[in-house]
Formats: C-alpha cells, sequence, structure tokens
C-alpha cells in the first residue's frame, strides 16, 4: 500500500525507477517462495503422475514387449481391438456393471442416509456400521464373501435349501456364468454404499427445514415431501455421487480378482483385467495402453455429458 | 414409552426395525469372519450357522504367525502406510498453501494440471508408471510403492479447498508482524486445518493399507510384501485352512479398524466436506 502510493506521487524519478526495480525484484522473490511451497508435491507429481499419462498415449501406438527395442505400431492396436474378442467382453461387462451397480448404489445410499438422519438413539454407531465395510481390508471381505455365496456349502445357498429351493436351481454364484456378475456386483454395492451414505447424510443437512415446512402447510405426504422437496434439493449431490460412482465402477478389478479371477470363461471379464493381463501376463505393452486409451475416453466422455446436464438443469 | 426423547409411535418403531435388519446385514460378513475364525477348517460350513464356537480354537491366531511371515507382512504395510502418509500431508498442505495463499506466475496453469488428473484413473497409467519405475531401478523396491502413492492431486485438492476457507486477513496480518511465508505455514494454517489433515490422514492410510493391485505389480519378493498381497499369498496356498484365513483376516483388518474409530468423527465431516466443495 504504502510502495504504491509514494510511486504514484510525484517523488523523484530516480527513486521512481528504484521502487520499480525493488518491486520487480520482490515479485521474482515472491513466486520463489510460492514455487519452492509447491516444488515438493510437484515434482513428485509430474514425474511419478503426468508423466506416465504422457507415456500411455505414445505407447498406446507402439509394439513394445518391454525388453526388445520399441517399434511404430501405427493404428495396429487400435484395429486389434475390434477383433479382440476379450476385449468386446471386457468392454461390456464394464458397461452392465456399471450400469446396475451405480443406481443400484445410489438408492441404497440415499434410504440409508434419509433413514439415518432422523433422531434415533444409536445413531452414530448405526452410520459407523453402515461405513465400516468402505475401509475394511477387501482381500479379507472378499474371501468372506466367496465363503458366505459358496454354492455348495455356503449359508446363503443353505438358506435358500432350507427355504425349499430345488438344489438343481441354485445359483451358483461366482462359479456360474450367469450369477458370477451379480455376486461381484452385490459385493461392490455392500462396500461403498457406506460411503455415499455419509455424502449424502451432508447433502440432506444442507436442506433447509422452512422448505419442508412449508410441504407441510400445503398439505404434503411424506412420499411427495420426497420427491418435491429431498430429490430436487439433493441435484447437486447426486450429480457429484453419480459421477464418482460411474468413475469407480468403470476401473473395478480388485474385487473381480479376488471374486471370480474374471471368469467364468470371460463373463466377468472388465476392462481394467484386460489391461493387467495384457501387460503382466502377456507383456503386450502397446495394445494394453491402447486398451487404458479406451478407458480414458470412456471415463472423460462421462464426465463431460454428466457435467452438461448438469448445467442445462 | 420414549426413546431418545421421542414417542415411541409406528412409525419410529418401523425405522428402528429396518435400520437394526440392515446394520446386521452390513455387519454379518464380519461376525462370520470373527466366529469362523475360532474354528476348525471342517466346522466353518456347518449350518445352521453356530455363531459363537463351543470349542474356541484360540491356536488359529497363534498358527498364522508361523505359517506365513505375518508379522513381517504388517511391519511392510506399516512401513509403507506411515512414510506414505507423512510425505502426502506434509507435500499436499505445503503446496495447498501456495495454490490458496500466494500469487505467483502459472498459478492457474499449475492448479489445472492437478485437477485434470483427479478424474483420470491410476489404471489408464499404471503399466507405464510401471515401466518408468524400472527404468529408474524401482523394481521390488518399497521406494515405488511411496512415490506412486505420496503425490496425490487429490490431497493437493483436498487441503486446498480448505485453506479457502481460512479468512487471508490471517496471513496479512501475520505478515505485517514479520512472520515470513514458511512460519505462516507452520504455526497458523497447519494448526488450523487440522479437520482437513485428518481426513487426508484417514484416506491416505486406509487407501494405502489396503492396495492390492499396486504391491501387486511392484513386489514379487515374499520378504517386501504387504499385508494384502500376504494374505492373498496365504489363501492360494491354503486354500482349505478356513479358519486360519479368517484368523489372519481378522489381524488385517485391526490396524484399520483402530485408526478410523479413533478418527471417525474427522471422516465423516472430511468425506462430507470434500465431496461437495468440489
Amino acid at each position: 500500500m504504502a510502495n504504491s502510493i509514494i510511486a504514484a506521487g510525484d517523488t523523484p524519478v530516480v527513486t521512481r525507477r528504484r521502487k520499480v526495480v525493488s518491486k520487480r525484484r520482490r515479485k521474482v522473490q515472491d513466486a520463489l517462495v510460492a514455487y519452492s511451497f509447491i516444488a515438493p508435491n510437484f515434482l513428485g507429481f509430474a514425474v511419478f503422475t503426468l508423466g506416465p499419462i504422457l507415456f500411455a498415449f505414445v505407447l498406446a501406438f507402439m509394439h513394445w514387449d518391454g525388453s526388445n527395442a520399441m517399434t511404430f505400431a501405427g493404428l495396429d492396436n487400435f484395429w486389434r481391438l475390434f477383433e479382440d474378442k476379450a476385449f468386446i467382453d471386457a468392454f461390456w461387462n464394464t458397461i452392465i456393471y456399471t450400469v446396475v451397480s451405480v443406481p443400484a448404489t445410489l438408492a441404497c445410499a440415499l434410504g440409508l442416509a434419509i433413514l439415518l438422519n432422523q433422531k434415533i438413539l444409536g445413531r452414530d454407531f448405526f452410520r459407523t456400521a453402515m461405513f465400516f465395510p468402505y475401509v475394511a481390508s477387501l482381500v479379507a471381505v472378499a474371501v468372506v464373501w466367496n465363503m458366505i455365496f459358496n454354492p455348495e456349502m455356503g449359508p446363503v445357498n443353505m438358506l435358500l435349501y432350507t427355504l425349499g429351493l430345488d438344489p438343481k436351481d441354485m445359483p451358483g454364484w461366482a462359479a456360474d456364468r450367469h450369477w458370477a456378475m451379480v455376486t461381484v456386483i452385490l459385493f461392490g454395492v455392500w462396500k461403498s454404499m457406506g460411503y455415499f451414505m455419509v455424502i449424502y447424510l451432508a447433502g440432506l443437512q444442507g436442506i433447509n427445514s422452512e422448505l419442508y415446512e412449508a410441504a407441510d402447510l400445503d398439505g404434503a405426504n411424506a412420499w411427495q415431501k420426497f420427491l418435491y422437496v429431498t430429490v430436487p434439493q439433493l441435484g447437486p449431490t447426486t450429480f457429484f455421487v453419480t459421477v464418482m460412482l460411474t468413475i469407480q465402477s468403470f476401473k473395478v478389478f480388485d474385487q473381480i480378482y479376488m471374486i471370480t479371477q474374471g471368469g467364468p470363461g470371460t463373463s466377468t471379464l472388465v476392462l481394467v483385467y484386460h489391461i493387467y493381463n495384457e501387460a503382466f501376463v502377456s507383456w503386450d505393452l502397446g495394445y494394453s495402453s491402447m486398451i487404458a486409451l479406451v478407458l480414458f475416453f470412456l471415463v472423460l466422455g462421462i464426465t463431460v455429458i454428466q457435467f452438461r446436464r448438469q448445467k442445462e438443469d | 414409552m420414549r426413546i431418545a426423547g421421542q414417542k415411541l409411535t409406528g412409525k419410529l418403531a418401523a425405522i428402528y426395525v429396518t435400520v437394526i435388519l440392515i446394520t446386521l446385514v452390513m455387519l454379518l460378513p464380519f461376525a462370520w469372519m470373527l466366529s469362523a475364525s475360532l474354528k476348525l477348517s471342517s466346522e466353518v460350513f456347518v449350518f445352521p450357522i453356530e455363531w459363537i464356537p463351543s470349542n474356541p480354537q484360540w491356536q488359529n491366531y497363534v498358527d498364522i504367525w508361523t505359517k506365513i511371515p505375518l508379522a513381517l507382512f504388517i511391519y511392510n504395510t506399516s512401513k509403507l502406510t506411515i512414510i506414505v502418509t507423512v510425505l502426502q500431508l506434509f507435500t499436499s498442505s505445503f503446496a495447498a498453501y501456495a495454490f490458496a495463499k500466494l500469487e505467483f506466475p502459472y498459478k492457474n496453469a499449475l492448479f489445472l494440471g492437478y485437477i485434470a488428473t483427479i478424474a483420470m484413473p491410476w489404471q489408464v497409467y499404471m503399466v507405464p508408471q510401471f515401466l518408468l519405475m524400472r527404468e529408474f531401478g524401482l523394481n521390488n523396491t518399497h521406494l515405488a510403492l511411496i512415490c506412486l502413492q505420496a503425490f496425490t492431486a487429490f490431497g493437493v485438492f483436498l487441503m486446498r479447498q480448505f485453506y479457502m476457507s481460512i479468512p487471508t486477513e490471517l496471513c496479512e496480518a501475520a505478515r505485517i508482524d514479520g512472520m515470513n511465508e514458511y512460519q505462516i505455514w507452520a504455526k497458523i494454517m497447519l494448526p488450523l486445518s487440522k479437520p482437513a489433515l485428518s481426513t487426508l490422514t484417514i484416506f491416505t492410510f486406509v487407501t494405502t493399507w489396503n492396495d492390492f493391485l499396486g504391491p501387486m505389480i511392484y513386489l514379487t519378493k515374499t520378504e517386501l510384501k504387504t499385508i494384502q498381497i500376504g494374505l492373498r499369498m496365504f489363501i492360494s496356498q491354503y486354500s482349505a485352512e478356513y479358519g486360519l484365513i479368517m484368523a489372519a483376516s481378522v489381524v488385517a483388518l485391526i490396524p484399520v479398524l483402530i485408526v478410523f474409530l479413533s478418527l471417525q468423527r474427522f471422516f465423516v465431516e472430511g468425506v462430507a466436506s470434500s465431496g461437495l466443495k468440489g
């Protein structure tokens, strides 16, 4: 402040120039200080994240097995996608997984949030319990899942048997082509709904209670209040949850690796699994990067579409 | 009858019943795990389920330590998790201070670089990243996993969002008092940002502790393995030893449970705010 007043006043030219120089020096100094704050994180980020991302785009147009010389492939890897039956299966499985698990998780999370937004005894305990599967170690809970859904001995099928279901109609869960995807989706919904419940809880708490009072005055019932107050007011939250869930579903891997290994056949093979196989089993690094690019554009496309729709609303 | 100051109506009773039922379903896999961890492998699948074993096999919890190097796996994972978390907290909050409170050239461009990668799945660039690490000779080292997890866009973004909510006047006042930027960060911003730091701690701790694909790609030597892939190895080696597998799983869950319960209050707030301010 003081500087600018002096500089603007009728001070001799020499001092003014000195002020300008020292001001510029100050600016450089300030910038250096700022960069010193950013540097530790940014260097790591640039080398280990930005670099590999750029490299992924190059690698997708190369042939490379990781040991011999890299050769330029042009669009070879791209055309290969259309002939690779495993890729096509993985692509559709990823879409199916997303299309089913996103709305299912969203509905469960919203339902739970509304239930646990009520003033009930032990509310914090219940919230914590719902949230716990999200932080629990995946390998440990996936093993339990496999045991509980074991087709021959697991308690789920035992229960179905006691309820009178014919053993030959019994779902084979992870070992059954038709049920493997269901098993994996159930696991995904169970594991992550608590997390999105918390986000919805925050959204619910942001709704002005006067809106409900006004709806009461108009004689709205609980369902109408949900439909005409809660749902529209939660719009931004739902948007955020949908984007997060969609991205999370596109990159699903761990639970499939642990529960079905992509099988039986290719019935639960998903994109990331295929990337993993092509890279670390077949060492076809160029092709695996091409599949990764497909994943990248899927995620990008969905995010852009969702942002557009959000803007229109 | 009144519960939590409310009259027990039909509606309230229905809510309680629903909540309790859902909670039971959510926690059932954990109850099964705990119960099975105290059984003989032959008893695990007995139906109807005997939830509290009549003849608890405490021996399972002794045997797991000798059947696989479980203690070593836990040590490896703790080491990785602590280093990654400390680095993440330090570098993220440090960088976030500049993005939130300082002016400098290319600030927006640099920040955009972070934002653009937040939504980018790690799986998109895991292969080139692996090749880079191999080039650096970091294959089969813990350093590789530290490098790939300690500098995340998410951490910087989360901390910056929080710092933005701290009034800039506070920093200006400190500057007038003669503090330099590093002192402002250490003495004013850090103490004020405990909620954000706690959130980031839990996120980083949980992700690193539970990471599966990263260690699976990078660590092939048994002595370097983390608890997740160690557990996975245990499962494939002793696939029929259900009791032991469950005991090892319980042990793998405990550290996360402790961290989660002790920082739970911050976590719920953190998830909520990090989600909505974005």
